[in-house]
């Protein structure tokens, strides 16, 4: 199984080296005689949303790429810190907006490790499936754009049209169709819905040949493949010296997937592979995530052949706001219910790092408790923000055309990337 | 879960196999000045002049992936800011914890950059929302912000609704 633990054959991870010698920090210089400044964003379709690029170019050749970003700066993190731990989680949502549940989880899974909180099976199984349906929606949206800024226009409507019935999905379970926050901290929100399963089934039974479609629209073609194929290198060394994690740093040859290597919420318990490359450029991402895809696909499938049955909240009364069943005809449910929702509950003291391997990387809340009911501090290590760093190693020496490329690959997402 | 050691000496001692606390013992014995492990998260605290050599022992003991640096104030606590590095090693599949402490008049610390040039974002973050210079980085300029911008916004004596 490749998600043994201690696989003693795991070849040797680059990155050991001194990196500095790699990139030397480069003097602070304004263009020169032949080079000219460009703006490439904030406004830019091409830019994923606000992130704004300025390139200094010679021709049309990127000779140095500085991305200027902070343009969706909410201040989350300093949000948190003036909310109850239950009330961060709608937050959580707003960062990555187009994976939602993962957020959900890496948040929820840092206090209920600070409470040190048992989770029932059911709810962790329940919690892979809905994660692997987020991959799913975000990577047909990387798909859809993706190929759009290359110029092939009809695949954003195809997947479009499946993310739609993910979408229903998330609706079905949580009422909303992006801002979800179906998972709570000790369990789900609500019970499933009647007929659940059956709409996931036959959802994950469509979309093997769904994917067969989007590939026959893009694998073959021949603009596709000249505009995606050794544009955008980036080596191992590299990929770790910027600190890139997910479809990316896989593409690059590194085998690390934190779902196989540091197993959260019953991952280990669930068989998949997980795709890697050793080319590094732009095409190897698009067959890395394509491939991720499928292997999401099994991961929902083995959820729903094996999900357990049992209560979808942890026992926990001071923490789980109770049914609204028990809060009608119970005193103690109404007290605690009452409790929870004025006064939130107290977080034992100290701190943890929790991460996740999101649709496009590692994603990590650190949530720091002071004892009271609300949260000291919480940060997160966004995957994006990380990789950003990365771009201009793979757009100098290359085209403009070709930067537009390089950021569909990495996939980014500004609101994780600003908070 | 492992049971928490919540000092250096239990640390020490219940950890003696620990990669990262044989790395930093054998190499910088006055670098580590408390030790922690709780709810089986490892965190290292390292005196603030220590830093930058204590990254490269580790990145050389096998851990090879910087993930994080981060800042928390403990106002009106001294030492106050507490930088947070997290770093993960893929080959042990283990992460570590470094903080360091950073008293509140003229807060700075070495940059990292050096050893891990993913910090260069982190490092700027943490600068533009807490006010934590960085030593000898590269481009120590404010990330989220405007430049004109008045104050570090998390620092906890900065309101939340800023100032009006």
């Amino acid at each position: 199984m490749p998600g043994s633990p201690d696989r003693h054959d795991m070849p040797e991870i680059p990155g050991f080296v001194e990196t500095a010698t790699l990139i030397a920090p480069r003097p602070e210089e304004g263009p020169k005689d032949h080079t000219m400044v460009l703006n490439m964003g904030p406004q830019h379709p091409s830019t994923h949303g606000v992130l704004r690029v300025v390139l200094e170019i010679d021709g049309e050749t990127v000779v140095k790429l500085v991305p200027d970003i902070g343009y969706l700066h909410t201040g989350i993190e300093k949000t948190c810190e003036a909310k109850f731990y239950q009330q961060v989680v709608p937050l959580t949502d707003r960062i990555d907006y187009l994976s939602p549940m993962t957020n959900n989880l890496c948040y929820c899974l840092a206090v209920e490790k600070l409470l040190q909180l048992e989770i029932p099976e059911r709810a962790q199984w329940m919690r892979v499936l809905l994660n692997e349906l987020t991959r799913l929606n975000s990577h047909l949206i990387w798909l859809g754009t993706h190929a759009m800024d290359i110029g092939a226009l009809t695949v954003f409507l195809y997947t479009f049209r499946e993310r739609e019935d993910i979408l229903r999905i998330f609706e079905q379970v949580s009422g909303q169709r992006m801002m979800t926050s179906y998972f709570r901290i000790g369990g789900l929100a609500l019970d499933l819905p009647l007929g659940f399963f059956d709409t996931v089934q036959s959802f994950i039974k469509i979309l093997p040949e769904k994917i067969d479609e989007y590939e026959n629209l893009l694998t073959g073609n021949p603009i596709f493949i000249n505009r995606l194929k050794n544009v955008g290198y980036l080596s191992p060394e590299n990929a770790i010296a910027f600190g890139v994690t997910g479809p990316p740093l896989r593409a690059s040859g590194v085998d690390w997937d934190l779902r196989r290597d540091m197993p959260y919420s019953s991952y280990e318990k669930f068989k998949f592979e997980v795709p890697i490359s050793n080319d590094g450029d732009v095409w190897a991402r698009y067959v890395v995530r394509l491939r991720e895809m499928r292997e999401s696909v099994k991961i929902c499938q083995q959820a729903l052949d094996g999900m357990p049955e049992g209560p979808i909240k942890a026992d926990a009364p001071h923490v789980v706001l109770p049914d609204r069943e028990k809060m009608k005809t119970q005193m103690e449910a109404l007290i605690y219910h009452f409790k929870i929702v004025t006064e939130g509950f107290q977080v034992p003291a100290g701190e943890v790092y929790q991460a996740v391997e999101s649709p496009r990387g590692e994603m990590g809340y650190y949530v720091v408790s002071d004892g009271t009911a609300k949260p000291w501090r919480v940060h997160m290590r966004n995957p994006s923000f990380a990789t950003l760093q990365a771009l201009e190693t793979m757009c100098v020496g290359r085209l403009i055309a070709d930067v537009v490329a390089v950021i569909g690959s990495i996939d980014i997402v500004l609101g994780e990337i600003d908070r | 879960m492992a049971e928490a050691l919540l000092n250096k000496d239990a640390v020490y001692a219940g950890l003696a196999q620990n990669v990262a606390v044989q790395a930093l013992r054998a190499a910088h014995p006055d670098a580590v000045t408390n030790a922690k492990f709780d709810r089986g998260e490892l965190t290292l605290v390292i005196a603030a002049d220590a830093i930058r050599a204590a990254c490269r022992t580790l990145q050389r003991a096998g851990y090879n992936f910087f993930e994080d640096v981060t800042c928390v104030d403990w106002y009106p606590a001294e030492p106050r800011f507490q930088v947070t590095y997290h770093i993960l090693s893929h080959k042990l599949k283990e992460r570590v914890r470094l903080h360091v402490m950073v008293e509140s008049i003229d807060p700075s610390v070495d940059s990292i950059t050096p050893v891990w040039p993913s910090a260069n974002f982190y490092e700027r973050e943490v600068w533009d929302l807490f006010g934590v210079r960085f030593n000898g980085h590269p481009g120590l300029r404010r990330i989220m912000l405007p430049e004109e911008w008045d104050g570090h916004p998390l620092r906890k004596d900065y309101p939340v609704e800023g100032y009006r």
